[in-house]
């Protein structure tokens, strides 16, 4: 699957408006995330990087704006149909399944969808090829895992859904450095390997940008800025405000 | 975020005697402080109408002694047991024969069970109190579906078994409908009143979800009590027909089963009926539910109970899977109630009170949650050891509560408290090294 196979981009958001209450998380969101890319929304705490993400899946649900996914229009449709039509999210904070099993916990990502045995066995070896250290957790109890294989199991989850589109929110919270390293590069194998599109909110902008293909900056419920991943990293806004003095809380 | 964290487990504290002995003493003080005036002394209203005391200091001794001498067990059995959340080391004997009772316990029970009315066939009592322990059985397995599968808290089960008997003792004494054709109908209203309970309750959780079902199980049973003109009111329904075996009655007729089998009547038989039917309605309970354990739908009742959120986050329908868990619940509920109106004859609201709920949701917390072994050893203990300890008189509550305490103490997660997975290893290596072969190549 390339980038240039498809004339309308894979999902695009216009004018997305949301809000808790009387605050008004999201005020006119406009992205688009084509096929085939990863692409980075980066921003400081609660600038609704992660709204945005639950927006498009649905709760909470947009006050104006549209959300197109593959040309149709999903603006108002219920959660667990949006998961139906293969976006897949792994939420905040990983929220695996504690009790119940590694295996049982990576069914349970299929278990909405409606895909055939095979397709699950094929999803369950992919997970496991990605993430060798599932594979040998696999009767172990979710909660029993360390943070960095709760990550994994959290993507490997999300995974088995076989989507077409990924949205991860901030996969490295929490982890050790080279752990986090880990995380990213198998969003890079899945990128390239499955051509699977990705849409990563990170705190890490770094990390998040030299990943990306594409990034978004967020403030305050507003994108101001938007280019290439090597772009953003180089603009000494973004320099300033992100990397270099260390990021701000 | 690990819920287990490994410790190091800590060096035995074998605290020497002095240490025992003062705790002794002072649990023997506060014992001493309490009692003087509860045991101690003793008033009555006089012959004059005014107050008379005596004392009891015999009995006020006897208890804070018992209290010292406790004290000094229980701190014994500390030590030796060790603090209650560390790692213990059993010694391999004890854990093969453990692990062989635990893998053979539950095909014994049921063997058990099944020869119940073989070797207690004289004994009545004993029938009768099995059959009330099934009862239990199927009521705890019945709701640990939605209290241990699902994690909705529900302290107004009884409703349903309410609605499951009302069902059928108003079909079967207005309409003559046998027990069979009332039985999957009694299942279907009380699953039906499981999602009307269902709809509201939603968007609650915990404590919050706890008060409505107490709230719904209440009104139930005012509605039953209030409509006289349907229901009878507190008089409740008498006649209520015994089930057939198939449309062969089992009394002393000549079209009755003793009849046509050419064997005397006995009474007994009727007894060994109703045995077998709730036995038979307590294995379909648990049938099911284990295979609904293993199907998409009870992973996500289990996934339910872990993470709400996460279940929105896959696209699961968080509103049906918790409607489901209510309906299933809720229809077995009501065909244990089917089983006792017909059971009992007679019916009263008095038999659908709190208390009912409360001794189920007892069973089904003591066990274990989601564990079905737990459920019916639970069920097994609590109603069993209810009777066993009828001598007791009015020391059998205090006992029981002592027990439970004690099990909360050694067993906070229920007599079985592991959850069996039940997504199996060797399953999955099969398909994966299948697909080593066919697939990625």
């Amino acid at each position: 699957m390339s980038a240039a196979a498809t004339a309308t981009p894979l999902l695009a958001v216009r004018g997305l408006r949301a809000a808790y209450g009387k605050i008004e998380a999201l005020k006119g969101i406009d992205i688009e995330i084509n096929a085939g890319e990863i692409v980075a929304l980066i921003g400081a705490n609660g600038a609704g990087k992660s709204t945005l993400m639950m927006t498009i899946f649905g709760k909470p649900r947009a006050r104006a704006g549209r959300i197109e996914f593959d040309g149709h229009d999903i603006t108002g449709v219920p959660t667990h149909e949006i998961a139906r039509l293969r976006i897949a999210q792994s939420p905040e904070g990983r929220r695996i399944f504690p009790r119940m099993s590694v295996a049982e916990n990576l069914q349970m990502g299929a278990d909405a969808t409606d895909c055939s045995e095979a397709e699950r066995a094929a999803g369950l070896e992919r997970v496991y090829t990605l993430f060798p250290r599932l594979k040998e957790r696999i009767a172990q109890r979710g909660g029993t895992l360390s943070g960095g294989e709760q990550q994994m199991l959290a993507i490997g989850r999300a995974l088995m859904s076989r989507p077409r589109l990924l949205m991860l929110d901030e996969p490295s919270l929490g982890l050790a450095p080279l752990i986090a390293r880990q995380i990213f590069d198998a969003i890079r194998t899945l990128n390239r390997q499955d051509g699977l599109t990705v849409l990563i909110v990170e705190q890490n902008a770094n990390h998040a940008l030299k990943l990306a293909h594409r990034g978004y900056v967020m403030v305050n419920g507003l994108i101001t800025l938007a280019g290439t991943g090597a772009e953003l990293l180089q603009r000494p806004e973004i320099r300033a405000a992100y990397l270099e003095g260390g990021r701000r809380g | 975020m690990s819920a287990n964290p490994v410790r190091p487990s800590p060096a035995p504290q074998t605290s020497g005697a002095a240490f025992i002995f003062k705790k002794a003493l002072i649990s023997a003080g506060v014992a001493l402080v309490l009692f003087s005036l509860m045991i101690g002394v003793r008033t009555e209203a006089g012959p004059q109408g005014g107050l008379i005391y005596w004392t009891r200091f015999g009995d006020l001794a006897a208890l804070v002694a018992t209290v010292f001498g406790g004290s000094i067990i229980v701190e014994l059995l500390r030590q030796w047991w060790g603090p209650v959340d560390s790692e213990r080391i059993v010694p391999k004997p004890v854990q093969a024969a453990m692990s062989f009772a635990g893998r053979w316990l539950a095909p014994a029970l049921l063997v058990f069970a099944f020869l119940i009315p073989v070797i207690f066939y004289n004994q009545r009592y004993i029938l009768d109190l099995s059959i009330l322990v099934l009862t239990y059985v199927m009521l705890g397995w019945g709701l640990n579906v939605v209290v241990g599968l699902a994690g909705l808290l529900d302290l107004g089960y009884v409703a349903f078994y309410a609605v499951g008997a009302y069902s059928y003792a108003l079909l079967a004494t207005n309409f003559g409908l046998s027990f069979w054709v009332c039985l999957p109908l009694a299942g279907i209203l009380a699953a039906f009143w499981g999602v009307l309970l269902g709809f509201p309750v939603l968007r609650l959780r915990g404590d919050y979800l706890a008060i409505v079902t107490l709230a719904f199980g209440e009104i139930i049973r005012l509605v039953i009590i209030n409509w006289q003109s349907l229901t009878g009111g507190p008089n409740g329904v008498s006649g209520i027909p015994r089930p057939t075996l198939f449309g062969i009655p089992l009394d002393n007729s000549d079209d009755g089963l003793a009849a046509k089998l050419g064997i005397d009547f006995s009474p007994t038989h009727r007894i060994i009926f109703l045995f077998y039917l709730i036995l038979a309605l307590a294995l379909v309970t648990n049938w099911v539910t284990i295979r609904l354990r293993r199907l998409p739908i009870g992973r996500a009742w289990e996934a339910l109970r872990e993470d709400e959120v996460a279940c929105r986050a896959l696209g699961i329908n968080v509103t049906t899977t918790k409607l489901t868990a209510f309906a299933t619940g809720a229809m077995f509920g009501g065909f244990a109630g089917a089983f006792f109106a017909t059971r009992q004859g007679f019916i009263s609201p008095e038999s659908f009170t709190f208390q009912e709920s409360a001794l189920v949701l007892a069973i089904v917390v003591l066990g274990g949650m989601g564990s079905q072994l737990g459920v019916a050893l639970a069920a097994v203990t609590m109603i069993g050891g209810f009777e066993l300890f009828r001598g007791l008189d009015q020391y059998r509550m205090l006992f029981f509560g002592m027990a439970m305490v004690v099990l909360m103490i050694w067993r906070p997660r229920g007599l079985i408290g592991h959850r069996a997975p039940t997504v199996f290893l060797e399953r999955n290596q099969a398909i994966s090294s299948d697909l080593v072969k066919e697939g990625h190549g």
